[in-house]
């Protein structure tokens, strides 16, 4: 018999009791004494109750818990001898692969028409989107090259910024402005690349890290450039290509040349499908550049760096061009964020933003499109629904992931399809795949 | 015999970690489409002597030359390290084998010929979105890795990981994939380290076709089996040093080299090498 076998109920009453007390130990300060204010000092009020009762909860907890892990061990043996693919039939499986991408996007097409579908709706909309493209973006450098990167909201803060400069001083057109945005993203991302090169693993994530904080840190003190705390306000929104939306209606407007009644929704509508566009464009690149030896050696960077340079692949263009890439996309999404709001400052670009996205491209599946796109909608769709919870949101979230990491570790879509093959494709299963350690 | 023409010179190389001297001014030579061997006990420095070639290390001392049958030469001690696959087009094999595990056979065959398909025109937008001369290139790559598979009988695996391959077909695969860069010399570390019998022997026969091609070979071997047959000439290391250097046969014969292998005295070597000999 393989397996430990399932602990019996002495050890698990055993267990919770041991939990009881250290729960017991660190209640007894933090929940068992209250202060309160009496006249000119403060007295210690005891809450037994409150104490005891939280004492029990423990208890009665970890029973629960270890029974429940006791039956798991138990179950897993019985079904061990059977594959586990036979739960869900492969081609099911493979019939969902292929049809969720597809469906996702015929459901984001229609999205802004469906029946029900309002203001708050679209705005959601807009924001899931807005992640899915950061995810993609990042999904390149963490994803493909294995590069782990904590400060990948630099990026996403350098293309607001330099987008709202160039419209507000330079007065130059949302288009326009678009493709200098990514380039100067693009020129910050090598300006990154360069210095952690020869970093690896926790080195990197760190340096990626303080290099987001410093960026950040930069826009709240260069208030001559950036505003500082204030941030930046009046930032020109879209026109559609020249027509502004205006609710006045009339000549030279988007309204008014389509001869429609002028609607706040216009403009909304017209965020959601730009957001949309740039995430697809996003999306096809990546595409396109995993099939090129580009995406093949960022690959087989993360696969095995030592042998990548033995075949002549040169390790500082690899890393760059993936960090480069990376930033781009950062930066369009900037733009685009900046255009959309109206109004920036150095507070939407904080560490939880990063991690945020850096959450959305694990939980996805380090590589896979479709993952990350179905990560950002849970994510982002859930922090909303949860949005009455107000304080335990962040529990929430922090449940969601613990659970989705012990059910699946490699993400949601963990396998991974070839560039390129002979016969019919077939996934690559997680197992095979290396994480990376730069 | 025709004049000499060798495709690589190593003089005076010498390789210090620290203290310890891992290569102490090793020179030698390896004709052009030669099969040259590299044996010596382990820790002798023959891994080190290949990562000096291939850009791993940075030799403390000495040179390293390669020269093309143009004429043109590569000083290699010297060369940023991505220039020397790609330009002096040195490749290699690793002792314990390095292969890129998550991603396909082809693919791995792929990232071999990633210079070649850089080359002119690859970076343009065209070359992205897979049109233009960009598409026939990777067409032909994709038929050269095939025509690779095909040698080392790996065809009806191109689309499984690469880390799923059984050890010896891994082995093939990773000279298959050396050989995809079309090198001038291929460094093997170690290619029949844990093959069976018969994997030893099929391996020969890639090796003898590989040089027949015209391909120049360098090869790290322990099994003797393979380095007898079919090597034109042995070099024997020796905690970094050069201890023989001569035709298989001399080199067996050679009391030094029995002494460094069963680590005994002269005197006493010689009695072995006769004990041997009698079997
Ligand atoms: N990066 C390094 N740092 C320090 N010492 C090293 C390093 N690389 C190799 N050495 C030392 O150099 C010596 C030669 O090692 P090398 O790997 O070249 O031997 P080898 O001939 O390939 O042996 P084997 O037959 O076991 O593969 C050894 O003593 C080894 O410990
Ligand atoms: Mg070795």
């Amino acid at each position: 018999m393989s397996g430990a076998a399932p602990r019996g109920m002495a050890a698990i009453v055993r267990d919770a009791g041991l939990a009881a007390l250290i729960a017991l130990g660190v209640g007894a300060p933090l929940l068992g004494l209250r202060t309160e204010p009496v006249g000119r000092g403060l007295t210690l009020i005891p809450r037994p109750g409150l104490l005891l009762s939280v004492v029990a909860a423990v208890f009665v907890g970890r029973i629960l818990v270890g029974l429940f892990m006791a039956q798991r061990a138990l179950r897993r043996r019985v079904i061990s001898p059977a594959p586990r693919a036979m739960l869900a039939p492969p081609g099911f499986r493979s019939w969902l692969g292929r049809a969720a991408g597809p469906a996702m996007l015929a459901f984001a097409l229609l999205l802004p028409f469906m029946p029900g579908i309002g203001r708050y709706e679209i705005d959601l909309g807009t924001l899931v989107l807005t992640y899915v493209m950061l995810g993609w973006g990042l999904n390149i450098v963490v994803g493909l090259a294995g590069l782990l990167d904590l400060g990948y909201v630099a990026f996403y803060a350098v293309g607001a910024y330099s987008y709202a400069l160039l419209a507000k001083h330079l007065e130059i057109g949302f288009w326009a402005a678009l493709p200098l945005t990514g380039l100067c993203s693009a020129v910050w991302g090598i300006i990154l690349g360069f210095p952690v090169l020869r970093l690896r693993g926790d080195y990197l994530a760190i340096v990626t890290l303080a290099f987001g904080e410093i960026i950040r840190i930069v826009l709240l003190n260069w208030v001559g450039l950036t505003g500082g705390p204030n941030g930046m306000s009046g930032i020109p929104r879209p026109s559609f290509f020249g027509l502004p939306f205006s609710m006045a209606g009339g000549e030279g407007t988007f309204a008014g040349f389509f001869g429609l009644e002028p609607s706040p929704l216009h403009r909304i509508i017209f965020l959601y499908y730009l957001i949309l566009a740039l995430a697809l464009v996003t999306n096809f690149v990546t595409i396109r550049l995993r099939r090129h030896p580009i995406g093949r050696a960022w690959e087989a960077l993360r696969e095995d760096e030592v042998a990548s340079r033995a075949l002549g692949l040169s390790v500082v263009a690899v890393k760059l061009t993936a960090f480069a890439t990376g930033a781009l996309f950062g930066g369009f999404a900037g733009a685009f964020f900046a255009t959309r709001q109206g109004f920036i400052s150095p507070e939407s670009f904080t560490f939880i933003e990063s991690a945020l996205i850096l959450a959305i491209v694990v939980l996805g599946g380090m590589g896979s499109q479709i993952g990350v796109a179905t990560a950002a909608v849970v994510m982002i769709g859930g922090f909303e629904l949860f949005r009455d919870l107000e304080q335990f949101r962040m529990l929430v979230f922090g449940l969601a992931m613990v659970a989705i990491m012990v059910w699946r570790p490699r993400g949601l879509v963990s396998s991974r399809e070839p560039s390129v093959a002979l016969g019919a494709r077939k996934m690559v299963g997680a197992e095979h795949v290396a994480e990376g350690r730069g | 015999m025709s004049a000499p023409d060798p495709i690589l010179v190593v003089e005076n190389l010498t390789m210090r970690f620290g203290g310890l001297v891992a290569i102490d001014a090793l020179s030698f030579e390896a004709e052009r489409g030669d099969i040259t061997a590299i044996i010596g006990p382990n820790g002798a420095g023959k891994t080190t002597v290949f990562n000096c070639l291939t850009g791993f290390y940075r030799p403390t001392g000495g040179s390293i030359v390669i020269r093309h049958a143009d004429g043109t030469t590569y000083p290699l001690h010297r060369l940023v390290q991505h220039r020397i696959a790609k330009h002096a087009r040195v490749a290699r094999t690793f002792q314990n084998i390095r292969l890129f595990g998550g991603m396909t056979v082809l693919e791995n065959l792929m990232v071999a010929q990633h210079n070649r398909l850089m080359g002119e025109g690859g970076r343009t937008p065209f070359a992205l979105m897979g049109f233009g001369p960009f598409q026939k290139r990777e067409a032909a790559a994709v038929e050269r890795a095939r025509a690779w598979l095909d040698r080392v009988g790996l065809t009806p695996r191109a689309d499984d990981p690469a880390a799923a391959l059984p050890y010896g077909a891994q082995r093939r695969l990773e000279i298959a994939r050396a050989m995809c860069m079309e090198p001038v010399i291929l460094c093997l570390d170690e290619p029949a380290a844990g093959l069976n019998p018969r994997e030893s022997e099929e391996l020969n026969d890639l090796l003898r076709s590989i040089k027949a091609e015209g391909t120049s070979i360098l090869l790290i071997e322990h099994d003797m089996s393979v380095v007898m047959r079919i090597s034109d000439r042995v070099v024997v290391l020796d905690y970094g040093q050069k201890i023989a250097d001569g035709p298989p046969d001399a080199v067996r014969d050679d009391p030094k080299v029995i002494a460094a292998y069963l680590g005994v005295e002269e005197e006493e070597a010689l009695a072995v090498d006769a004990a041997l000999h009698q079997e």
